[in-house]
């Protein structure tokens, strides 16, 4: 189950395919790892070394980097309370406070039933919007009290479904590129001359 | 004021915009719901401006871009013409890196822009890899910004399928593979030689300079353009109607509008496209057309006038014009158009901890100075507004923050202290400015509000010397 | 995120003169770490001129101003930036100011080309102020664990706090805590706290040795260098990483709290464990070897060693070692005194003589030892009239490939293209391999390997060919034809790294191919890739075979045959070293009489009639030669084991008790008293080694290239066998850790052999039809064995690979000599 799956590896492989050097799929693909399991398993990040040819070592030196990669169980729904300034002028620090009184867990943890995992987030650039907070990176501004208990309520009864995915899926589309209308993508050693279109006048 | 009793945007798919009376360059269909659409653009003149630049040569399209001045949006003001000049000759492949990690805090339009005009910002970076010459064009998005990736996937699909992106564009020899790219959280990819690292698969750590333009050695060592999600948006109106259209809007130095966040203590704050050079602080912050006025009846205390990571202005810089040079002889930056209001009930060094906690948060650990330093600031602050601080503690942020930024650090005049401006910008002992960002708002904040933290301190004991009469060797 | 402003300069602080007492101390460790760059006039046109606090000082075009402060004696702090890799201006401590175009600027030194008339300050008042930061900053999450940390008095953070730092700390917060130490391999251990992150050793994991196997994790201030769960740093070059800490965040398992730096006493010397011959220096505490640490020699090692190179020191106090001599009585061997054994000695020689002639005595080995115990043996072997000497024991080459074109490893490492004809370098010569995996990473040279199987260097090469083994010279043929390579082959510049890829190969067919090669591509250099420390030396000071009608296993036949009445090894062990095992043993029964000269008790020793004592490397000096023909010193550090001798020492007082028979009463060697003796008697009597004398040598730490007499390869023929009822053909070769006995006693090492054990391709383990692991018959024309067998892709179709001398279950029973190729047939058990 960790390891990515038959129909992930196909989109793996799609994937490496559109960068000149395959290392750059490594984000990608830990994004896709992540939303097959809900976290970043130590399995997945073997296989995902194994695909682009690095070592496991590195896949986790670059996964661990950044925050969205999540290492451990997680829950369904991942809310980021943001609390940098225009958030915590517009009371971002009493909605966490009351985000930890509802789901009855300190931030960074999860819900005993797994559903609910609750951390302190940065700037989402919504600042306008504050104080906000993200289910799963989909936004939700100007929260209250009373519309986060909403939230929770709806993630709760699955009224969220359709416009939540589980934490992990980063878009519910991806991105297409048709094989007719595909360019080859090369790697850049091997890339000589300007592109057709340029006129490339004598230095 | 409660949250819920503030104003909302007439247009509630566009969160926070509010149009005015004002040229719209970039936020033109922010009107329409469905404005990210294919058929919406194509109906509002959309791609116009890439079959324009196709009809003409790329250098002559690089020419256009050139005339018309169009200055980078994501902090650094750089003319992008200029930049895409930077490519050496000869050299091949390079490459397009559209840099959408919006993640300054404050900062709010990247994200708007697309979200709800994906089209405009691929029709921008189309015609920059024309004019450039640029092989494949890598679409970096912020990985919170779940959203905006559905946008702007569902877009590129359509231009795609329509023959606006891939093989032979609109029937001519022009070709390009644009990729959706998804960034996964780390603020310091922003920069855009760590964008170009995390791109190669690496931890987003700033590379070395020199070089100091990726135009000569970008992505995989190869010449490559990074511009800003706001600065290619602008491309299809120049493109369209031709430079002059374009500096006839806003200044000669620096022409056209640009996208501004208002937050904080406002009562309508909000994402406005103003005019470059005619707008002063006292103008956002108060004015009808935008943020109109502090909340509540409150007094204005402070102001951040250019994202997280610019130093403070105070109600003594309102009149100073939103404009580039005058905000740095002033103090501090305009960065990436983004004022953030605090006003009289603002607890300072609280207000002032978001951020360094922010900054020192995000470091990427590369530099010592904002590896170690960054964190110990924010051990400091937080200490003190927690109430177990001493006065021994300000002298060390400021002790600390010399080690980030030897000498004068900038900041702004106050008249009730007494104080004069020291200019932008500081100097720095990092690689990029992260760890200058962590000191900046608190340096500011202790520099413009001592008292504030000199109520939440300990006073130490003055130290009484033991009574000896021996010299101490040197 | 914002960017885009610039700093602004500030006028020029006035110059200050530092602690130069400190700064010399500090300068004189960095030496110790083998940083120091040779220093070397640079060619006008690489000169430039820069003005560096006031002096003018000659750099070096596209060198950085760190680099040419170093060299020029202007010490600037530092802790990221290493000469030997790529600067990363991670600590910030190299902060010097420069004069800009608008003022001064303060800049990173490390990151900062020179520039024609640059003016660089190093010790401004700025320029101070940032370094006492920058070592503030460090020491804010360093714990001040240094009186129980191995690093203390030789740390560059110390000793830079000390001498660049504020002398005071003003941090009052809870100091970063993580789990200390943790072993991140057998030989490495690692205390994140202690780290200041500034990326050497994951750079050289990365960058140097190709193991990326530790790495950075997590961000900011919670960056850790850390290896995958459950995935250790296996790297043969694992040490390197310690001794390039500049703190004891990581620490070496062999020497971890072994000793405190100002007990060490130390000398520089010359690695002989394999022939590449890497600098060191050789450590010692209280008369016990403790410690090898790299010396940076740009023609050689650049400061880097292998695992088994540094670490085998441990054998040298083991329980095997030989501490006096033995000889061999009805109750087996017991020890005896040095005049009854060298009696004893002398006396089967002159039977011996007097029963079968010189022809009846042969000497095997010497490749261990120094050049002047090698000289010493061969003049023995000379006085006693003996044609019957190797240095090798059948798995190497014939020794006229030494007289061959010869390329320096330097020559080979700038070459256009290197031609890889020979043994896996990561395992037998692996700092060889390093100085060629860069030449090929940093796009100077392309590798063109010919081999039967996936090498360590094949993820490097531009080209690699497989061939079937036995058929090199075929490959070579089609490889010339091919227009690609041809093509590249006459740019020019081409260096031919010529060994034994395949044990169970003949060196015949090696010997072809590099034939076929040297006649298809004029002008190319030869570097031999013979594995032994000293075997250059040994063959070029009197230890080759005439003819290969005298060679190792000509001599081992002659014994097996009865024709041998004194086999006398010097410090060879023929049983677990001959390709041909039992070749081996069959001339250890026919051989009437066994003389040994060892440091370790080995297999084959005990078989021996007589053994002598030998002193151990780091117990005698002396001078060796490496695999490009460089001699250079080795040093003694400790006072030889027990009553051991060196080798040459033993030879002497053997040949004065043998008598008339060897030296007569005008022999040279009579004269000698010293190894500075032998070492001058070989530089006045040896062609190629003239002017190598010992007071020459002690001057030229780099070692001095010996010219060898032009020879040309013997002409060579053997059958092509065709597979008749065998289907795979064997690969034998070895690896960096095997039984050898220099590595199984070093404890640390002990473990890192890997069993004996057959691989083949996947494809064909599933087409045998048994599983991984499960043991399987695997049978020659000569013999049978059983062997686990287990499949891996770096293997191809067909072909069956074993390492070499993994002992149970040996693979080397099933080899014959006298045929070129090895087929075999697997069958299930």
């Amino acid at each position: 189950m960790s390891r990515l799956s038959d129909h992930n590896v196909i989109l793996a492989k799609e994937i490496i395919a559109r960068y000149p050097k395959q290392k750059s799929a490594l984000i990608p693909l830990v994004h896709l790892s992540q939303e097959q399991n809900g976290y970043v398993t130590e399995d997945a990040m073997r296989h995902i070394a194994d695909m682009i040819d690095v070592t496991p070592a590195e896949v986790y030196g670059t996964a661990s980097f950044y925050e969205m990669f999540r290492f451990e169980p997680t829950g369904k729904y991942l809310i980021n309370v943001c609390g940098t300034l225009s958030c915590s002028l517009m009371g971002a620090d009493s909605l966490m406070h009351h985000a930890e009184q509802t789901l009855g867990i300190k931030a960074g943890a999860t819900t005993d039933d797994g559903l609910i995992t609750l951390q302190h987030a940065e700037c989402q650039a919504a600042c306008t919007e504050a104080p906000t907070l993200q289910v799963n990176y989909r936004h939700r501004y100007r929260v209250t009290h009373e519309s986060f208990d909403q939230l929770v309520d709806d993630l709760r009864s699955g009224a969220l479904d359709t416009e939540i995915p589980p934490h992990g899926t980063l878009g519910r589309n991806r991105q297409q590129i048709p094989a007719d209308r595909a360019v080859a993508v090369q790697a850049p050693e091997d890339v000589t001359t300007g592109p057709a279109w340029i006129q490339v006048s004598p230095a | 004021m409660t949250v819920e009793s503030r104003v909302v945007s007439p247009y509630p798919w566009a969160p926070g915009f509010y149009p005015g009376d004002r040229p719209e360059i970039v936020t033109s269909r922010f009107q329409y719901e469905d404005g990210h659409t294919l058929d919406r653009y194509l109906a509002t003149g959309g791609y116009e401006g890439l079959r324009a630049a196709l009809a003409e040569s790329p250098s002559d399209v690089h020419e256009v871009v050139k005339n018309s001045t169009l200055l980078g949006r994501g902090g650094a003001g750089f003319p992008a013409g200029v930049k895409w000049g930077f490519t050496p000759q000869g050299v091949w492949p390079r490459y397009l890196v559209v840099n959408g990690d919006e993640s300054e805090p404050g900062t709010y339009k990247d994200r708007l822009l697309m979200e709800c005009d994906p089209h405009q910002l691929i029709e921008g970076s189309l015609i920059a890899s024309y004019a450039a010459g640029l092989s494949q064009g890598f679409l970096y998005i912020r990985g919170e910004m779940a959203l905006a990736h559905e946008r702007v996937a569902q877009a590129l699909n359509d231009a795609y399928a329509a023959g606006y992106i891939g093989k032979n564009i609109l029937g001519t020899d022009f070709s390009i593979d644009i990729v959706l790219h998804w960034g996964a959280g780390a603020y310091v990819v922003g920069e855009e030689t760590a964008l170009i690292e995390s791109l190669e698969g690496e931890r987003g750590m700033p590379r070395l300079k020199p070089p100091f333009f990726p135009a000569a050695v970008g992505l995989y060592g190869m010449p490559t353009i990074v511009n800003n999600v706001e600065t290619l948006s602008n491309l299809p109106f120049i493109a369209r109607e031709g430079s002059e259209a374009y500096t006839a809007i806003g200044t000669p130095t620096s022409p056209g509008t640009r996208m501004i966040a208002v937050s904080g203590h406002v009562k309508r704050p909000g994402v406005y496209e103003i005019v470059n050079g005619s707008t002063t602080f006292r103008d956002l912050i108060f004015g009808d057309d935008f943020a109109q006025g502090i909340r509540d009846g409150n007094e204005l205390k402070a102001f951040v006038p250019g994202g997280g990571s610019a130093p403070w202005f105070l109600p003594d810089q309102l009149d100073i014009p939103f404009e580039g040079p005058a905000a740095g002889a002033a103090g501090s930056m305009l960065g990436s158009g983004a004022v953030m209001v605090m006003d009289s009930t603002t607890d300072i060094p609280a207000a002032a901890l978001t951020l360094v906690q922010f900054y020192a948060h995000e470091s990427c650990g590369k530099c010592v100075p904002c590896r170690e330093g960054g964190t110990w600031l924010y051990r400091i602050v937080e200490r003190i507004v927690a109430g177990h601080g001493t006065d021994a503690d300000l002298e060390t942020i400021f002790e600390v923050g010399q080690t980030i930024c030897p000498g004068e650090m900038p900041h702004a005049s106050s008249e009730r202290l007494g104080l004069d401006a020291v200019p932008f910008p500081y100097k720095m002992t990092t690689i990029c400015f992260v760890g200058p960002s962590a000191y900046a708002p608190i340096h500011s904040a202790l520099t413009l509000f001592p008292e504030e933290f000199e109520a939440l301190v300990t006073k130490r004991a003055d130290r009484r010397p033991i009574p000896v009469t021996a010299e101490v060797p040197a | 995120m914002t960017s885009g402003t610039d700093e602004v300069p500030e006028d020029a602080d006035v110059l200050e003169e530092v602690e130069a007492d400190v700064l010399e101390d500090v300068a004189a460790d960095e030496r110790e770490e083998g940083e120091e760059l040779e220093e070397i006039e640079p060619p006008d046109s690489n000169a430039v001129v820069i003005n560096m606090n006031g002096k003018d000082v000659v750099a070096r075009k596209g060198e950085t101003v760190i680099a040419a402060a170093l060299r020029n004696d202007e010490y600037i702090p530092h802790f990221c930036y290493h000469p030997r890799m790529s600067p990363v201006g991670m600590c910030r401590q190299c902060m010097v100011e420069i004069e800009g175009p608008r003022g001064p600027m303060m800049v990173v030194s490390c990151m900062t080309p020179v520039a024609e008339d640059q003016v660089v300050r190093t010790a401004t008042d700025e320029v101070k102020r940032a370094q006492e930061g920058m070592i503030e900053l460090l020491l804010a999450n360093h714990p001040l664990d240094c009186p129980v940390c191995d690093k203390g008095g030789e740390c560059p953070l110390q000793d830079q706090a000390f001498s660049h730092g504020p002398g005071e700390s003003r941090y009052v917060e809870q100091k970063r805590h993580y789990e200390k130490p943790i072993p991140i391999s057998d030989l490495v251990y690692l205390d994140r706290e202690r780290c200041i992150l500034c990326d050497r050793c994951t750079r050289f994991a990365d960058e140097v040795a190709g193991d990326p196997l530790i790495h950075f994790i997590s961000r900011g201030n919670n960056t850790q260098v850390m290896t995958f769960p459950d995935e250790p740093f296996v790297s043969y070059f694992s040490g390197n990483v310690v001794q390039i800490c500049p703190v004891g965040a990581l620490t070496a398992k062999p020497y971890r709290f072994k000793a405190r730096p100002w007990d060490l006493s130390q000398r520089e010397s010359t690695c002989t464990t394999c022939s590449v011959g890497c600098r060191t220096v050789i450590q010692s505490s209280r008369d016990e070897l403790l410690r090898y640490q790299g010396v940076d020699s740009d023609p050689v090692n650049w400061g880097w060693l292998c695992d088994r190179g540094r670490f085998n020191f441990e054998a040298i106090n083991s329980d095997h070692r030989l501490t006096t001599p033995m000889i061999k009585t009805e109750a087996g061997l017991v020890e005896t005194s040095w005049r009854g054994a060298l009696d004893a000695a002398a006396g089967l020689i002159n039977d011996a003589l007097a029963g079968g002639g010189a022809e009846s005595i042969a000497l095997l080995g010497g490749a261990r030892g120094t050049n002047e115990d090698a000289f010493a043996w061969a003049r023995l072997a000379d006085a006693i009239g003996t044609p019957n000497r190797d240095a090798q024991l059948g798995d190497g080459l014939p020794a006229e490939i030494l007289g061959l074109d010869r390329a320096t490893i330097d020559e080979a490492a700038n070459a256009s293209t290197i031609v890889l004809l020979g043994p896996d370098l990561k395992e037998e010569l692996p700092v060889l391999y390093l100085r060629l995996r860069d030449a090929a990473e940093k796009g100077r040279s392309r590798i063109l390997e010919f081999s039967a199987t996936d090498s360590g260097m094949t993820p490097y090469a531009w080209k690699s060919i497989r061939h079937e083994p036995g058929t090199q010279h075929n490959a070579v043929v089609s490889a010339l034809a091919d227009s690609d390579i041809a093509e590249q082959l006459a740019k020019g510049d081409v260096v031919v790294v010529a060994g034994r890829s395949n044990l169970a190969d003949s060196a015949d067919v090696t010997v072809a191919a590099l034939q076929k090669l040297l006649a298809g591509v004029q002008g190319a250099k030869v570097l031999p890739a013979l594995r032994r420390g000293n075997v250059v030396g040994a063959l070029s000071l009197g230890l080759a075979p005439a003819d290969a009608d005298h060679d190792g296993l000509a001599i081992l036949q002659a014994a097996a045959d009865g024709k041998i009445e004194v086999l006398i090894l010097l410090g060879a062990d023929p049983l677990n070293d001959c390709p041909d095992a039992d070749l081996a043993r069959r001339a250890f029964a026919g051989a009437r009489r066994i003389i040994a000269v060892d440091t370790f008790a080995c297999e084959s020793t005990q078989h021996a009639d007589v053994v002598f004592a030998a002193a151990a490397y780091g117990e005698k000096a002396g001078t060796t030669t490496n695999l490009e023909g460089r001699v250079s010193t080795v040093g003694q550090q400790v006072t030889a084991t027990g009553t051991s001798r060196p080798d040459w020492m033993i030879a002497i007082e053997l040949g004065l008790k043998i008598g008339d028979r060897s030296f007569g009463s005008d022999h040279p060697l009579r004269g000698v008293s010293t190894v500075d003796d032998l070492t001058d008697m070989i530089a006045n009597t040896v062609t190629g080694f003239a002017g190598l004398s010992s007071s020459t040598l002690v001057q030229q730490t780099d070692g001095v290239l010996i010219e060898s007499p032009s020879t040309s390869l013997p002409e060579v023929s053997f059958a092509e066998a065709g597979r008749v009822s065998y289907d795979y053909r064997l690969v034998v070769s070895r690896k960096l850790y095997d039984r050898a006995v220099g590595t199984q006693m070093s404890r640390s090492l002990t473990n890192l052999a890997s069993a004996s054990v057959a691989y083949v391709h996947p494809l064909d383990l599933d087409g045998l039809g048994v599983a991984e692991g499960d043991d399987v018959k695997i049978v020659s024309a000569k013999a049978a064995t059983i062997l686990p067998i287990r499949p891996d892709s770096a293997v191809p179709r067909g072909i069956l690979w074993s390492p070499f001398n993994q002992g149970s279950g040996n693979i080397e029973d099933i080899i014959d000599w006298r045929s070129a190729t090895t087929d075999v047939r697997i069958e299930r058990v």
